[in-house]
């Protein structure tokens, strides 16, 4: 294991020092963006109940990007559409299968996706290059380069937008997909795009704190809000603002504590978790 | 509200799921101000009815037409009330924000949710008496409560036949008076209402029509002479619980 980790700092500084320093200034940024970002998606994440699907998908992404990463030289773009295409592919592939051979999804997904994992490790380590591996695993949120922060804006634009403009049709479709239908909602259609913007997500996700770690940012922020919230309006921006806050004092609690910073993250968040729940059960009339 | 010349009708529809065929040749006309129960042993195709007609299906054969159009043409007017707790459970979400999707046939995916959308909203929580839970999480509901949201729901939806899936399915002695009642007030303020049934006892009270159906058409009429018919008491008979074990 090398000891110059890119997100690994070893050791702690104070809070001025660590905003007058450019490299953690942009790793801020780009935490908060991210970390917005993947709140305001948890919302829907939460409401889709699809969180173990989500983490199928983050580790599909896996192959698609050491696939293309192989094949031409590894950038943001290649990295962006092997992550898409292995995506498509695991998801196309999950449902073949399961209607061929009659077995749940859920079972041919964890085959498909652990497998695409593997491949993706494998690819990686021929490549010949472990740092590469692991900051394809874990991230590497203070080494995202000037297009890699414009994509996770960009892409953070267009999730937020797509989710915001259409929230009445998703949330009508997430409450009973059956009634929506009936409501003149295009159900099917509205699935594929929100498909589409998870992977978006995830991709520019990955990059920051690794396709394992990614699952806890696109997760926990919601799962945080939702004791607090009695509508759907709410809990999308506040899930968004908790996800960009509760990830920032994640970078920064890594930078004090000299952690990994995507671990940090994913550690803050959870923690920030069994704290709501905390609050939750110990407010007076409001038991969970 | 009245439109008691607004007409459903349907001739020769049929649907299969793959091979199996789960309805065919089902031909009848009902207007605004009716209540027609749909009747028959599980798996006769009622389900299947509700959901050609809901838009959930599109049927294979024969044609569905509302008011001398194709009925695709007429979701606005249609609204599908499901059976209670079809919904995703522990969704947060208020029952006034339950009853405001109707609006979403007029709103669309961009338009503002306006003054006429309130409006229309809190119209239909004072007619179905839910002002005092209107701010309650639909999971807090009991299943009267429920189906009463979902009546309010079609309210706001200003529509003009509502398609309930088993409406009475779950709910207790008292509830089931208070849905009968909404459903008889309904057609009478000029909605026509289709309705999924399984207790035979109380088709006459609450309905004014039954078709019957057995993955065809059995009878159709006014339910005091369909529920006499022996044909008709025949293919029900199979309706007690242990005596038919199709499902569709």
């Amino acid at each position: 294991m090398p000891s110059n980790k890119p997100f690994t700092l070893a050791t702690p500084m104070l809070m001025s020092e660590f905003f007058e320093i450019p490299l953690y200034q942009r790793a801020l940024l780009a935490t908060l963006i991210i970390g917005f970002v993947n709140g305001y998606t948890s919302a829907f994440v939460l409401l889709h109940r699809s969180p173990l699907k989500l983490t199928a998908l983050s580790h599909s992404l896996l192959p698609g990007v050491a696939i293309a990463a192989w094949i031409f030289t590894l950038g943001v773009f290649s990295a962006f559409f092997g992550a898409v295409i292995a995506a498509v592919a695991i998801g196309v592939l999950t449902v073949l299968l399961s209607r061929v051979t009659k077995i749940s999804d859920d079972t041919v997904l964890a085959v498909l996706y652990t497998g695409a994992f593997a491949v993706g490790i494998m690819v990686l380590q021929k490549l010949g290059s472990n740092q590469d591996l692991e900051n394809w695993l874990l991230g590497n949120i203070l080494g995202l380069s000037d297009i890699d922060l414009w994509m996770s804006f960009g892409v953070g634009i267009i999730a937020v937008t797509m989710l915001s403009l259409f929230r009445r049709a998703v949330v009508i479709n997430l409450f009973d997909p059956e009634v929506a239908a009936s409501l003149g909602i295009r159900t099917r259609l509205l699935d594929y795009a929100s498909f589409a913007i998870l992977i978006l997500v995830l991709v520019t996700t990955l990059q920051a704190v690794g396709c394992i770690l990614a699952i806890g940012m696109i997760v926990t922020p919601a799962a945080i809000v939702r004791s607090f919230v009695s509508t759907p309006e709410t809990l999308f921006p506040l899930s968004g603002l908790v996800g960009a806050g509760g990830s920032a004092l994640g970078l920064i609690l890594s930078i004090q504590f000299g952690q990994p910073a995507g671990a940090s993250i994913a550690a803050t968040l959870a923690g920030l978790f069994i704290l709501s729940v905390i609050i939750r059960v110990s407010l007076p009339g409001n038991r969970a | 509200m009245s439109h008691e010349h607004h007409q459903l009708d349907l001739t020769g529809v049929g649907y299969s799921y793959g091979v199996k065929e789960a309805l065919s040749e089902v031909e009848f006309s009902a207007h605004c101000g009716q209540r027609l129960a749909l009747l028959g042993p599980n798996g006769a195709g009622k389900s299947t009815l509700i959901r050609l007609l809901a838009g959930l299906l599109k049927q294979q054969s024969g044609v569905i037409n509302w008011r001398e159009n194709p009925i695709a043409k007429a979701r606005r007017e249609i609204a599908y009330l499901p059976q209670v707790d079809q919904h995703q459970r522990h969704f947060p979400i208020r029952v006034r924000d339950v009853i405001a999707m109707g609006r979403f046939p007029h709103l669309g995916h961009l338009k503002r949710f306006g003054k006429i959308d309130r409006d229309k909203t809190e119209d239909a929580i004072a007619t179905m008496n839910l002002g005092d839970i209107a701010n309650r999480q639909i999971d807090q509901l009991s299943g009267g409560q429920q189906q009463r949201t979902y009546i309010a729901r079609a309210l706001a939806q200003e529509a003009h036949v509502l398609l309930l899936d088993e409406p009475f399915n779950g709910l207790d002695i008292e509830s089931r008076c208070h849905l009968s009642d909404s459903l008889v007030d309904l057609s009478k303020s000029g909605h026509l209402i289709i309705a999924s049934h399984h207790q035979l006892e109380s088709v006459t009270e609450i309905f004014t029509h039954a078709l019957v159906l057995d993955r065809k058409q059995v009878a159709f009429g006014p339910a005091a002479e369909v529920m006499v018919s022996d044909a008709v008491k025949q293919t029900l008979h199979s309706c007690h619980p242990h005596a038919h074990e199709r499902v569709l």
